[in-house]
């Protein structure tokens, strides 16, 4: 018998078509479709929420720590070695502010055992958690603050009895405005209220501060010209330098002695620790999606089973076992991503209403957005990857089989 | 792309010259050529479904192939219809030999050669008679526009071209099962597979629907009809009888 040569056309599939056949798998179950891409988008959304609501209250830090600026540093007097309390040197402002790359540095002390009052009927030990702090008349500079009322101390107002407010200590003293010539009672003298600070985030101890000129409370109540704290301002870039070189500079003999800080610091590691939290619910927000996944999985095992007939047409009519492996692939895939689409939208929608109840910028990154589908779009091609295969196993004389 | 299918010699698109049948001595090409097929089901005792039958149809015949069950119809369609391939002998269906085929290849011969109808029709219930009929077109890479276009001509060589819109559980029975000829046909297939095609159907229906393959017939396709029914097998002039997986008689009635 002689052989024969017959030109066949392959099987060809059109791209279009692929996902025309996804789409008619979906469109002929759609509650079943609508409640098992419910679990993805129920996994998604609680992931984009979570990516999206800890960047927003990050983006909301960081803006505030751009404002705050991250150059300011604070260096204090430290315990020595052997736990004792140690005393800055006198010279630290001016050995600081001869430092390259500090912009300006400004020297305060506490003023201990002066209570500032409402009036001289409140005993003297009531501080109110205030305390009174001496300072040189550059703070407002080096802090970058502003004053809400009124003016800050200046080289005169310094060398006379005139206070200046922190807000909190303002508002415990329940002076709101400098319009009636407000006094306080500070130690046991008066003094003139001539201004109040707006609140200062980088220096929360000057919230709670009354300030005073260094040449009254050296008159008055006898402190030491050592500071206790100075506060410095450094240009943008050299910050870190600065900062090793601080307590060297300031006391050259013992620098461990000297405390130097960074305030922003604390801000920054408020970012940080979201961060955690943020992974962690980002775990379980996976969970979620791996359940969806399952869930997928199920439906499309039990889609292939159900489908038998019409996998056996399909596979008469011409389709190739790659064919009906990539229409069950691309179905569960376009149920998981629709499902991720819907997440995605939720979980953003989700973030904008918790960052406006917060008042934070709406902030959710393009990695959550894109991420969140190609995640369900993970999940889909895993999820529908063992029964696509099985619906492509069936043998065309069995899936066509009556019954 | 084109697969090559077969092997050596050049020879025209449909195969080897045409061989004289038991039903025509004509010069027709061959389109379904079976010499000695047999098929084995393994298992314990192995089966012998179909025991080394021999059987010729030739291009624009319509021959019926009727049996009991259990006779080897089924197993029969299969190895016509390019879903499974002979354990032993020859099986050529338009031009090609199905045994050095592979899977790939037997999807590419059923795709462009062989227009199937079933006894359950097999429509899809999410689509209109029109988009039905467009399905047996999806896997020769047709375009949507091109695969509407000759769905709608096939509707309207079955009498249906004003159900173009229409979703299968909106026709009746015997418009279903001419939807699913329509599909079969879309493709001009070199043949045209029915199994059982009216057993689905009351007798008034079954028959207009052998009237529509005889019709087709007429129109020059081949079809090979498979039943359990002695009438409708009738409808074919000739008529193959199956016993225990042989050809117990191949007669043309006159």
């Amino acid at each position: 018998m002689s052989a024969a040569t017959v030109e066949l056309p392959r099987s060809r599939l059109r791209p279009g078509d692929v996902f025309g056949l996804g789409l008619l798998g979906l469109r002929a179950k759609r509650m079943r479709a609508v409640l098992t891409g419910l679990g993805i988008a129920i996994g998604i959304a609680a992931m984009v929420a979570v990516v999206g609501i800890s960047a927003s209250s990050r983006a909301d830090l960081l803006a505030e720590l751009d404002a705050l600026g991250t150059n300011f540093l604070q260096v204090q007097s430290g315990n020595s070695l052997f736990g004792e309390a140690t005393e800055l040197p006198t010279t630290a402002p001016a050995m600081i502010r001869r430092m390259d790359s500090v912009e300006s540095a400004t020297a305060t002390r506490n003023v201990d055992n002066v209570t500032v009052r409402r009036n001289d009927l409140i005993p003297a030990s009531e501080s109110g958690g205030i305390s009174v702090v001496a300072t040189e008349p550059s703070l407002l500079d080096t802090l970058d603050g502003t004053v809400a009322e009124g003016t800050f101390l200046n080289a005169a107002t310094a060398s006379y009895p005139s206070a200046v407010l922190g807000s909190v200590t303002a508002e415990r003293l329940g002076i709101g405005s400098l319009d009636t010539s407000p006094l306080v009672y500070l130690g046991n003298q008066w003094f003139q209220v001539i201004g109040i600070l707006d609140p200062v985030p980088l220096a929360p101890d000057i919230d709670r501060a009354a300030l005073i000129g260094y040449d009254v409370a050296e008159a008055m109540f006898g402190i030491d010209e050592a500071p206790s704290t100075v506060r410095v301002r450094t240009d943008a870039d050299a910050t870190d330098a600065v900062f090793d070189l601080l307590a060297p500079t300031v006391n050259p003999e013992s620098p461990s002695d000297v405390d130097v800080s960074r305030p922003s610091d604390a801000l920054e590691a408020k970012a940080k620790a979201d961060a955690t939290l943020t992974a962690l619910l980002l775990g379980l927000g996976s969970v979620a999606l791996l359940v969806g996944g399952v869930g997928i999985a199920n439906v499309m095992v039990i889609s292939v089973l159900e489908r038998r007939a019409e996998i056996g047409v399909r596979r008469a009519l011409g389709a190739t076992r790659r064919h009906i492996r990539l229409q069950f692939l691309i179905e569960s895939m376009m149920l998981a991503g629709l499902g991720g689409a819907v997440g995605v939208w939720l979980g953003a929608t989700i973030t904008w209403f918790y960052a406006n109840s917060r008042g934070w910028t709406f902030a959710v990154p393009p990695t959550g957005l894109f991420g969140g589908i190609a995640a369900a779009l993970a999940v889909g091609a895993v999820a529908g990857l063992y029964p696509a295969v099985r619906a492509s196993r069936l043998a065309p004389a069995e899936a066509v089989r009556s019954e | 792309m084109r697969a090559t299918v077969g092997s050596s010699t050049a020879a025209p698109v449909l195969g080897e010259a045409p061989r004289p049948s038991a039903a025509s001595a004509g010069g027709l090409p061959v389109v379904l050529e079976l010499r000695k097929a047999s098929k084995v089901y393994p298992g314990a005792p192995p089966v012998r479904a179909l025991d080394r039958v021999t059987l010729d149809v030739v291009q624009g015949e319509m021959v019926s192939i009727v049996g009991p069950s259990g006779s080897g119809k089924s197993t029969l369609l299969h190895l016509i219809g390019a879903l499974d391939r002979p354990s032993k002998g020859t099986v050529r269906v338009a031009g090609a030999d199905l045994r050095k085929l592979r899977d790939q290849e037997l999807s590419a011969l059923r795709a462009s050669r062989i227009g199937f109808v079933f006894q359950q029709f097999h429509l899809l219930d999410g689509l209109s008679a029109l988009d039905n009929v467009a399905t047996g077109l999806v896997y020769r890479g047709v375009g949507l526009a091109e695969r509407r276009r000759r769905a709608a001509d096939a509707l309207e060589q079955v009498g249906l071209g004003h159900r173009l819109g229409h979703r299968p559980a909106q026709l009746s029975g015997g418009e279903q099962q001419r939807v699913a000829i329509a599909r079969a046909i879309v493709g001009q297939p070199a043949i045209l597979l029915a199994d059982e095609p009216t057993g689905n159907l009351d007798s008034g229906t079954g028959a207009e629907v052998l009237d529509l393959f005889r019709s087709l017939h007429f129109a020059g396709h081949t079809i090979v009809l498979i039943t359990h029914d002695q009438q409708v097998a009738a409808a074919a002039a000739r008529t193959v009888r199956l016993r225990d997986g042989r050809v117990e008689r191949d007669e043309v009635a006159l």
